[in-house]
This record gives C-alpha cells, structure tokens and sequence, in this order.
C-alpha cells in the first residue's frame, strides 16, 4: 500500500466529477421527461439523448484511462465485504455508464425515431425496427434507471463513510481537491 | 476540528445523520422529479388513460385514432417553401411519403358514419435521415385550448355526470366553436375530399436565419361531395377503407400542401383560433397519395406520427400541443409495442 498512488490520476479526478454531474443530471431529466407532457417534455428529451450520448464516450474514456492507470489501493484494513462491495458496485456503473446509453439508443431505433443530437446532427439506427426488441429496451432503460440511481445514492453514501466515518483516505482518493486530512497526514 | 473535541461515537452518530439526510433527500427530490409527490401532475400516463373507450383499450393499438387505413406515395416539392424554411423537403424534389388516413377515435372497430374527426398521419423521408412527421385533422380549429383542457374534455365526456359537459363548456367556451362546426359542417364519403389542417403552429426558419411562425393544410384535389350521416352510415362500417383502397386503384390522389404565416400578434399559441383569411400562405408542394397499404401488418404500424419529429429548418412554437402530443403518443407507442401479441397482424387474423 505504502508503494502504491494515494489518489486518483487528475484526469481520472476530472473525469469523475464530470460524469457525476452529467449522470446525477441525466437521471433527474429523464424521471422528470417522462412524468409530464408539459414544454418542458420536449426540452429536457432534447437534452437527455445528446447528455446521454456524451456520458457514452466520456465513460469509454474514462474505462480506457482506468484501464492505462488503475486505481490506488484500498486501505488494507477495509474489511473484505466493503471491498467487495466497492468493486462489484465500480464494475455495476461502469456497466450502467456505458450500457444505459447504448439501451436507450437501441431503443429509440427499435421504434424507428431519428436520434437528433444538438444542430440537426443525426445519429444512424443501431438496430431495425422490432416492437419486440422495443420493448425489451424500453423496459430494461426504464429499470435499469432506478438501479443506476439507487447504486449512485450507495456510492455517495459509502463515499461519505469513508470521508466522515471511517476517515481512511478513499473520499481523498477522488476527492477534486487535496482536503486538509490528506496534507495532514501527508506531513 | 470541531470534531476532536466531541466524543468519538457522537461524532459518528452525527456523521451517519448526515449520510442519511443527504441520501434521504437525493431520494426525495427524485421521487418529486418523477411525479410521485405530486398526484394532480398531468403525465403522458394519465392523457392516454382517459383516452380510453368506454368499452375498454383495444390492446395493440393506436389509443387515439386506433381505426385507419395506411398508404405510401409521394411529396413533390415545388420550391416554394425554401421562401420559409431551409428544410430540404422544400427544396424542388420528389420525397417518399408514408401516411394513415384514420379516424378520430380510440375504438378500432367504430363504424365510419359514428366519427366526426378525421385525421391523416404523414412523415416524409429526405435523403440525409431526416424525417418530417405530422398529424393532422378535418375541422378548421381544435376543439380546446390547452393540453389540460384536452384532459378535462376527455374526463368531462366519459364522466356519469349529466352536467360534467355543461360544467367544461362553461369553464372553456371555446369548445362552442368546435361544437358548432362538429354540428354542421359537411360529412364527405371519402378520405380524398377532406382538407387535413396541422391546427399547431410551428416555427420555420429561412436560410438567412428568420424564423416565421407557422401552419400548414392539405388541400385535397379531389371535389368535396356532401353526404348526410346516414346515408354515409348505410354505405358501411368500414366504407371509408373500402372507398380510399379503391379510388387509389383507379388513381393516386393527390392534395396541395399550403403553408400560412402568422402575422405578429397572431394566436400562435392557441390551435382553437384560427388566424385571419388574408394571411400570407405558400403552396410548397404536392402529396400524392400512390398506394393504400393494410393497416396491420403495413408499414405504418411501427410509426409513431410524434408531431415533435421535424427536420432541421423546423421547430415547435409556442403552442403547447404538440409537445404533449409527443409525450402522450409515446406512450401510446410504448404500451401498444408492448402488445403487438394482441394486435392482429395478418388479415387473417382479424376479427370478422
């Protein structure tokens, strides 16, 4: 542990913060789009596919950049079932970050509507028409949208945790800037 | 810190508190995002619920305008309309078109003569992917206002309450209009003698970047023949199918699309008023109508005719319409794909 990087790369840092404001902001717009049929509908489907488009290659990024520089280690006292924990529910968002936006996609191919990002910029059918295929996208975007939430309401919770509670330098890892903990116990 | 000089377990107690305020309240402000502390929400959910017919929802189907019939053909573009629109379907060229002549009720099996709306689905391809949808109706005017008001004249007309119509009429006068017309306007014997009229504005944009808001009409070349409702209810539940089959057999049919301008000032806002005779209109090109397809297993039963769905030098306006008709007919589209092993797919598999 001691040989081992403290913290996060910047750019893993930067790319974290990022996509934690666009997921946080993808998953509001879309519980929200779909509860109303008011203008608002329009604008906020208007941003969720060109949001959830930029989430895809920033998470391809990010899983290349994790890939070239892994990760710090986790604190060698965290018991097994936390790290456990912590790794299934990375593998999860990475899975979510990339699969959502491939899910909705699909989805919106299956139906035959043109996926129009900012400025008249299309994006071609992933898939033919199919009601059956529709469906299946459509629900499994639709669950697997709570399960995203609720895993980033986990993620924020044990972040916090480990930031307040447990106060092992995992927070600190990602943290966007160094804390005082952290040049505390860096002297 | 603070925190040293409280004791340890305080001082946890307090951390978990707080862990459990900050998720508690994500969670809260998603629950409040979707809707569900909010009950009197309008949802696409609701709007398509109140659609549904007395008799129940026919799975599979379309939830309003469940009955018709569709057909392919093509838009000519005369040119004129790049004058208000940079959109390439107005650009002098032959687009395909695929449409749905239909009737404005939720029940498929509705005979023909016991339906005062008619409406006509249309999306034009263009080269580049971009399509350009529409759906359109009969009468010169909407019947209400807003959305909301929509909603009411949907629960007002299914409620038990003799009154409920009286009570909506008195709350949105604007229904008398459309009653009046629903009253004594002509029927026709055919799709290809009505006029089909967009009702919403929309916002076009020209190549130097002036936007002019918008509606458009299908004028049908056809002669318009006036037939009573009960002459046109003893030709047949189904005869506006039959007809439309038919005469597309003997020839295509063919309609003028005209384009109005709103002046400043204009109701662009509201599809139940309708903008002065003297507007300035474009003709901007010909549908032609070249091939009536079956309804059930043809090509518009996949299409969702989302009226939101335009090409690049096209937007919405200020009308709120269009907008919930996208949120509600996608609904629409969601739960009828989820049913398609209720919907007859083969003329063989149709009811009698």
């Amino acid at each position: 542990m001691i040989a081992g990087r403290q913290r996060f790369t910047p750019l893993q840092r930067l790319l974290h913060w990022l996509m934690a404001v666009c997921i946080l902001a993808m998953l509001f717009i879309g519980v929200g789009m779909v509860s109303t049929v008011m203008p608002k509908y329009l604008t906020l489907v208007s941003i969720h596919k060109p949001l959830g488009i930029a989430i895809l290659v920033l998470a391809l990024i990010r899983l290349a950049v994790r890939l070239r520089y892994g990760t710090p280690p986790l604190p060698a006292d965290l018991p097994e079932p936390m790290k456990l924990a912590a790794q299934l529910s990375h593998y999860a968002l990475y899975v979510l970050m990339i699969g959502m936006p491939l899910l909705g996609w699909g989805m919106l191919s299956a139906a035959a509507y043109p996926v129009v990002l900012f400025g008249g910029v299309y994006l071609p059918a992933i898939l033919p028409q199919s009601d059956s295929l529709h469906t299946l996208l459509w629900n499994a975007h639709f669950y697997f949208a709570f399960v995203f939430f609720a895993l980033v309401l986990l993620h924020l919770a044990a972040a916090l945790f480990h930031a307040l509670v447990r106060r092992d330098g995992v927070f600190e890892a990602m943290a966007p800037m160094s804390t005082h903990d952290e040049i505390a116990r860096a002297q | 810190m603070a925190q040293s000089s409280q004791s340890p377990t305080r001082s946890i107690f307090g951390s978990l508190v707080l862990i459990a305020v900050v998720i508690g309240g994500g969670a809260a402000a998603f629950a409040y995002t979707a809707g569900w502390l909010s009950p009197q929400r309008l949802t696409p959910e609701k709007m398509v619920a109140a659609l549904a017919p007395p008799t129940g929802v026919a799975l599979g189907y379309r939830r309003n305008h469940a009955k018709g019939i569709c057909f392919t053909g093509v838009f000519e573009a005369n040119g004129a309309g790049s004058a208000v629109s940079y959109a390439q379907v107005f650009i002098r060229g032959q687009y395909p078109v695929l449409g749905r002549f239909n009737l404005g009720t939720a029940d498929p099996n509705a005979p023909d003569a016991t339906v005062r709306v008619r409406g006509m689905g249309l999306q034009i391809s263009t080269p580049e992917g971009q399509v350009w949808r529409s759906a359109m109706i009969d009468p010169p005017f909407f019947a209400v206002s807003t959305p909301q008001a929509f909603y009411e004249l949907l629960l007002a007309s299914a409620s038990k309450d003799p009154d409920a119509m009286k009570t909506f009429a008195g709350a949105h006068p604007e229904i008398a209009a459309f009653g009046a017309w629903a009253k004594s306007a002509p029927w026709t014997g055919s799709y290809a003698e009505e006029r089909f009229n967009s009702l919403n504005s929309f916002v076009f944009t020209d190549s130097s970047g002036a936007e002019k808001t918008v509606r458009w009409s299908l004028l049908p070349a056809a002669q318009s023949v006036p037939i009573s409702q009960e002459d046109l209810a003893k030709r047949g539940p189904d005869f506006l199918e039959q007809e439309i089959a038919e005469r597309v057999r003997g020839g295509p049919q063919r309609w003028t699309m005209v384009v109005s301008v709103a002046n400043p000032g204009d109701p662009t806002a509201d599809p139940s008023k309708s903008w002065p005779e003297d507007r300035r209109t474009v003709e901007v090109g010909t549908l032609t109508v070249q091939r009536i397809e079956p309804d059930r297993d043809g090509p518009c039963r996949d299409i969702n005719f989302d009226p939101s769905v335009l090409p690049s030098g096209m937007r919405t306006s200020d009308d709120p319409f269009p907008v919930a008709r996208s949120a509600a007919y996608a609904r629409s589209y969601d739960l009828r794909t989820a049913e398609a092993k209720d919907y007859p797919r083969t003329a063989t598999d149709a009811k009698p």
